[in-house]
């Protein structure tokens, strides 16, 4: 059994070469310099988010409008930024990534890897 | 998950409101519906991408779809809209961190995932490490969440029939249970992941619509001005505290520590389900399964809006102490509310689909223990890959037998425990097992095969330990075994612990391995991961 029993066809391409090479660094560091940044965001976030509500019940207890206290609104929040990362990152890995994940990967199924 | 506990004490009671007979009807209605689609969907079951993955055929959107379905289990819907009828704030903290939770799956883990692996979790930890040693663990631990979360819905099936159905004796429930073992395991033999993901899919639409027409109905009576609801839910529970943070967790210094963790292993639980990672696998590309992630934040977002109105909607037109009183304590909250609504038709599709639930859940984990037993366990250590796809297929359908048959027992044998430490478990055996060593061999070249398996070992093990040794299984009156006492570590979920463990172990492995391990596979698998080349097309039949 080879190391690799999913990917048996590498072609004739040197994957070490490959990753080092300018175009696929450029891939990786517009990936990273997104998704990075992004995730360490929201876990700060939502933590910030879930001591608030531990430990500061008076803080969250202050009504807001009517009965909606800030608690529910900060909560509401969490929602609310969650779908708007998820809609800046769809379009940032439309405009951005596929781009030029599909250039390279198109080079390398040309040069016969599976 | 305290939830679930008084799901699972529930079960004692019998409930008094609506018509059995409307329930098992409509019940029995979607089984009939739901056997047809599997029946056609498995006519083109032949290869192991078939079984497995469904084909990789379908859209993002579908998954997405059944991803919700997976994801949205009686606990969510029963569980979360109780909570915040009773509890008020602190049930709204859970669907918080369940929905958080699909950014790190949707950033870091869904797109890559699927570009570098075939069927399982274990495809892309094994990818440039050592086989042997780093397929048994991710087995072991996909076995060890799937095991968890499959005895604590099969319990719940229980305690949800004597709360739908009326039928309080032992007998009776047993006999539901194996039933709806029954049915889960005709649904994975005959249609594989493709009938399981159909399921998935009917079961998503009708929960998410039945929530949808509940949420406005509410809304109109209070004339869509949700400050009234809260208002009037916080007068009807005579305690103004209901609306703010704390009633729950709130208790002392040592809830309130629990919570955190709690918190920790939700945010990080999802992302390492096996059942939930497996689902990536079933569209043809990377892109797809980005659709799929965000098909799903989508949906399962909105339900947890949903429920928020429903929880305090529940509160205020039917009331705690109504709820606690009524048969399945604070789960009858969402029957009730469906009932003081639409009277027994309403209670009776609500209860339906909540069963639904429960039969769709079951077969999605069904499926992944299955996949993960014959491919990476058979296929790959017994048999040295020197295996057919055939007889692969076959290992795995024979284990879905053994799987079925041990889930109703267990769940016979779990009726009436506390259920809750089942599913705490299986989330913070994900956060600790499986997401460490799949963000590191994803993220961090230097990681080696002695990291990998120390963190899911170290994770698993003391998230197990933690429990055990915990509160919710000894020495309390609501834990597993009560009589004894040997609760020495304070808090219930052991994430805050076990999870930065396995990171640390994660690390020390790797740094203290002196094997070399393939500079050329670490790049092939960083250059596949991004790019997708080579990543498994859809089935062409």
């Amino acid at each position: 059994m080879s190391a690799n029993p999913e990917h048996d066809v590498t072609g004739d391409v040197d994957f070490v070469k490959e990753s080092q090479s300018e175009e696929f660094q450029e891939l990786r560091k517009t990936h990273r310099s997104f998704v990075f940044p992004m995730a360490i965001f929201f876990l700060v976030w939502y933590f910030a988010y879930v001591l608030l509500a531990d430990y500061f019940h008076d803080f969250m207890s202050i009504k807001v409008w009517g009965n909606v206290n800030l608690g529910i609104l900060l909560g509401l929040l969490q929602f609310v930024s969650t779908f708007a990362i998820t809609a800046a990152y769809v379009s940032y890995a439309n405009k951005k990534i596929d781009p030029q994940a599909t250039r390279i990967r198109e080079r390398l199924e040309d040069q016969g890897v599976k | 998950m305290q939830s679930l506990t008084l799901l699972a004490q529930g079960a004692a009671e019998s409930t008094k409101v609506g018509n059995p007979l409307v329930n098992i009807a409509i019940f029995v209605a979607f089984v009939g519906i739901t056997l047809v689609i599997v029946l056609r969907a498995s006519k083109n079951n032949k290869t192991a991408a078939d079984y497995y993955a469904g084909g990789r055929s379908f859209t993002g959107t579908q998954n997405g779809t059944a991803i919700a379905g997976d994801y949205l289990s009686a606990a969510s819907f029963l569980g979360i809209v109780g909570a915040i009828a009773i509890n008020g704030y602190d049930g709204f903290l859970y669907s918080i961190g369940f929905l958080v939770a699909w950014l790190v799956a949707l950033l870091l883990v869904a797109e890559l995932l699927r570009n570098t692996g075939k069927f399982t979790m274990a495809d892309v930890l094994s990818f440039r490490l050592k086989q042997r040693p780093v397929r048994i663990a991710a087995a072991i631990s996909t076995l060890a969440v799937c095991v968890f979360y499959l005895l604590a819905q099969m319990a719940g099936a229980g305690a949800l029939v004597s709360l739908l159905l009326g039928i309080d004796e032992k007998l009776g429930q047993s006999l539901v249970i194996v039933i709806v073992g029954a049915l889960m395991i005709l649904y994975v033999l005959v249609g594989g992941m493709k009938g399981t993901t159909w399921v998935q899919i009917i079961k998503a639409c009708l929960l998410i619509a039945g929530a949808l027409i509940m949420t406005v109905w509410t809304l109109a009576i209070f004339g869509f001005n949700f400050s009234e609801l809260l208002g009037k839910a916080a007068e009807v529970a005579g305690n103004p505290e209901i609306l703010n943070p704390g009633l729950q967790y709130g208790k002392s210094e040592t809830s309130k520590l629990d919570f955190i963790s709690l918190a920790l292993a939700l945010v990080l639980g999802t992302a390492g389900l096996p059942h939930v990672l497996m689902r990536f696998y079933t569209v043809p590309t990377a892109k797809e399964a980005r659709k799929s992630v965000v098909w799903a934040i989508w949906l399962i977002g909105a339900f947890y809006l949903f429920t928020l109105v429903l929880g305090f909607g529940a509160g205020a037109l039917i009331g705690p102490d109504r709820i606690k009183a009524a048969p399945g304590g604070v789960n009858s909250a969402a029957p009730l509310l469906a009932y003081e609504l639409g009277g027994t038709v309403l209670l009776g599709l609500i209860s339906a689909v909540a069963f639904a639930t429960i039969l769709a859940v079951v077969a999605g984990l069904t499926i992944t223990a299955a996949a993960s037993f014959a491919h990476d366990v058979y296929a790959s250590v017994i048999a040295k890959g020197k295996t057919t796809p055939e007889k692969e297929m076959k290992v795995a359908r024979r284990t879905v037998l053994v799987i079925g048959v041990f889930a109703i027992a267990g769940g016979i044998g779990a009726q009436g425990q506390n259920v809750a430490f089942l599913v705490a478990l299986a989330f913070a055996v994900a956060a600790s097992a499986n997401l460490p060593t799949i963000l590191y061999s994803l993220f961090w070249k230097g990681f080696k095969t002695r990291g990998a398996v120390w963190s899911m070992y170290g994770g698993l093990g003391s998230a197990l330990l933690l429990i055990i040794f915990s509160p919710v299984f000894s020495g309390s009156p609501t834990s597993m075994i009560p009589s004894i006492d040997m609760s020495i570590f304070p808090l219930a979920n052991p994430g805050i612990v076990s999870i930065p463990l396995a990171f640390l172990l994660g690390w020390i492995g790797s740094i203290t391995d002196k094997g070399v391990e393939d500079r050329t596979k670490a790049a092939e698998m960083e250059v596949r991961s991004l790019t997708g080349v080579g990543a498994e097309k859809a089935v062409d039949h």
